[in-house]
């Protein structure tokens, strides 16, 4: 893979950034490509819109931050204000179905992540981990079972069930993300 | 045992690197975008014996840095801009007295508070000239989180060596930085330790130098062996001396215990400067754009080279003159308004000529920015 830049954005404690490190470390251990993660600190990383960045590369990524992501998640609409501008014209971007959009060429899936984080798992405190596993089942970076491992580690005692839950979630999201996918200009122009 | 392949972040491989190196007390008090530091040292250091203090302020941490090193511990503090102000005139004791210390500076953009969490690379005068006196400076940059980790293990080694403060200059960009490292084996890491005396304590002069390498040995205070500390010029008693011949002896010496190891200090990495007839010169969170820079421009098919330095202060004039002396346009990068260009500037031919990628607005320098400055590009 050539050097591919991930932005996962939403709101300060959707818990995105620690997703984006899940990811980062799942990449670390079970593949040798190299990484590397950044994110919002301060104020915006405790409200607001909040991000985390990786970038995944089989040479060297000389240059650490996101300069235009090929990949967006945004889950809540200030994120999508604030950090879709710079994505790349066919990037793919995944947004919760409560974020408005504007029309774009690029693949771009509207999916209802948080409704259904709390209609099938009780609570939307695992939504990160529903994103992460989409993300990872889309672009197949680790196995399922190697995704699984780094996140229960890294989970508070005590939710390894729901978290479980919470991957296969994502997981069943990513393998239907055509039924979420919006037409595009030119798709909307043929008809 | 194999290499040790990990996900780190580079405020944690500062601490990874000081306590591998043996480090036992930290004592500081938290500021971003250092806080991780303090926040490992305090989880890791109960578990291997050590001491972590979260001191009232900046000041006292530095203090209390110095006194645990007089006891015999390999001591560190980190902190940034607003912090590594207040520490100066202790890290100038620490100088005079030579105790052996380790400061981390994660930079932010200043002056003042200025912005907490954004890079920025104001302090590099600062680390040189930021405590008063003309005392000497030893200071690395690192651009990498396993650069990080291994530099740190070299400050907590030069510190002991040459028993002097080290200063560990990063920058918001590297430290909060995570990425895919590789360490080197644990047993491949050699750890130096300050020197202690021959003789018997009876009779020992705390800065009686009889060895070669002109660094006097450091027993730990406890230890059996009394010595008295001061700030003020002092002879081999450690007690103060106004002669003339005693300053200049002092003072002489602090700088020729470093000057004479000049050489081995120098830490750097080049890249096609053979095949260039222009060079890039960076260091820390710039040295990654002037990377990304200097591959943009290769693949353009233009001759440029890259010199990127670990070690800048004492500022490594022998390596940065040879780099560039053959070249016709020179591009220092850094998050300033200019302050390794001037050293770079002094050494040079005045005839070559130079020109600053610069940035100081809080953001991490892009490698356009520096492309811009060189010749061709478009």
């Amino acid at each position: 893979m050539a050097r591919y830049e991930i932005r996962l954005s939403g709101a300060g404690g959707q818990g995105l950034i620690l997703a984006g490190i899940i990811l980062s470390e799942a990449v670390v251990r079970f593949t040798d490509k190299e990484v590397v993660q950044t994110q919002s600190y301060g104020p915006e990383a405790r409200g607001g819109a909040s991000k985390a960045e990786v970038i995944i590369s089989d040479e060297e990524i000389d240059y650490p931050q996101v300069n235009k992501p090929d990949f967006l998640l945004a889950l809540t609409q200030e994120a999508y204000n604030k950090y879709n501008r710079d994505l790349k014209e066919y990037g793919i971007m995944v947004v919760d179905e409560r974020v408005d959009i504007a029309m774009r060429g690029g693949p771009t899936y509207v999916v209802p992540i948080q409704k259904l984080t709390q209609e099938k798992l009780g609570t939307r405190m695992v939504v990160n981990v529903v994103s992460l596993a989409l993300f990872n089942k889309l672009h197949e970076v680790v196995e399922t079972e190697k995704l699984r491992e780094v996140v229960l580690e890294r989970v508070p005692r005590g939710t390894e069930d729901l978290n479980k839950k919470a991957l296969e979630l994502g997981e069943e999201l990513a393998e239907n993300l055509n039924q979420y996918k919006i037409k595009s200009k030119e798709e909307e122009e043929e008809e | 045992m194999t290499e040790r392949v990990k996900l780190m972040q580079g405020n944690e491989a500062c601490v990874e690197g000081a306590l591998d190196a043996g480090v036992l007390f930290y004592a500081g008090y938290p500021i971003t975008p250092s806080s991780e530091i303090a926040e490992e040292f305090a989880a890791k250091l109960p578990k291997v014996g050590g001491k972590f203090i979260q001191m009232e302020d900046e000041i006292a941490s530095m203090g209390a840095v110095v006194g645990a090193s007089l006891a015999g511990k390999k001591a560190v503090t980190a902190t940034s801009g607003p912090g590594f102000s207040l520490k100066q005139e202790i890290i100038g004791f620490a100088n005079m007295i030579e105790a052996p210390c380790v400061i981390m500076n994660v930079q932010r953009a200043g002056p003042s508070t200025g912005l907490p969490t954004s890079p920025a690379q104001g302090d590099v005068m600062q680390a040189r000239w930021g405590t008063h006196g003309d005392h000497p400076a030893l200071v690395l940059c690192p651009n990498s989180v396993t650069d990080a980790y291994l530099l740190s293990f070299q400050a907590v080694n030069w510190a002991e060596r040459f028993r002097t403060p080290v200063i560990l200059l990063l920058d918001e960009t590297i430290g909060h930085l995570r990425e895919r490292v590789i360490l080197p084996r644990k047993d491949e890491m050699v750890i130096t330790n300050r020197k202690q005396p021959h003789g018997a304590p009876g009779s020992f002069q705390p800065y009686d130098i009889t060895d070669e390498d002109l660094i006097p040995p450091l027993p730990p205070y406890g230890g059996g062996y009394r010595f008295h500390t001061t700030g003020l010029y002092h002879d081999e008693t450690g007690f103060p001396s106004n002669r003339p011949e005693v300053t200049s002896r002092l003072l002489n010496r602090l700088h020729e215990k470093i000057d004479k190891y000049k050489e081995t200090l120098f830490l750097y990495e080049t890249y096609g400067l053979r095949q260039a007839n222009q060079l890039i010169i960076s260091y820390g969170a710039s040295a990654r754009s002037a990377k990304a820079a200097w591959r943009i421009a290769r693949e353009k098919g233009l001759l440029v080279g890259l010199l990127i330095l670990k070690t800048i202060w004492p500022f490594p004039e022998e390596i940065v003159a040879q780099a560039g002396h053959d070249k016709n346009n020179i591009v220092v990068a850094e998050m300033n308004r200019g302050q390794l260009i001037g050293e770079v500037e002094r050494v040079m031919d005045k005839r070559i000529p130079i020109r600053g990628a610069q940035r100081a607005d809080g953001v991490l320098i892009t490698p356009e920015q520096i492309l811009a400055k060189l010749e061709g590009v478009n």
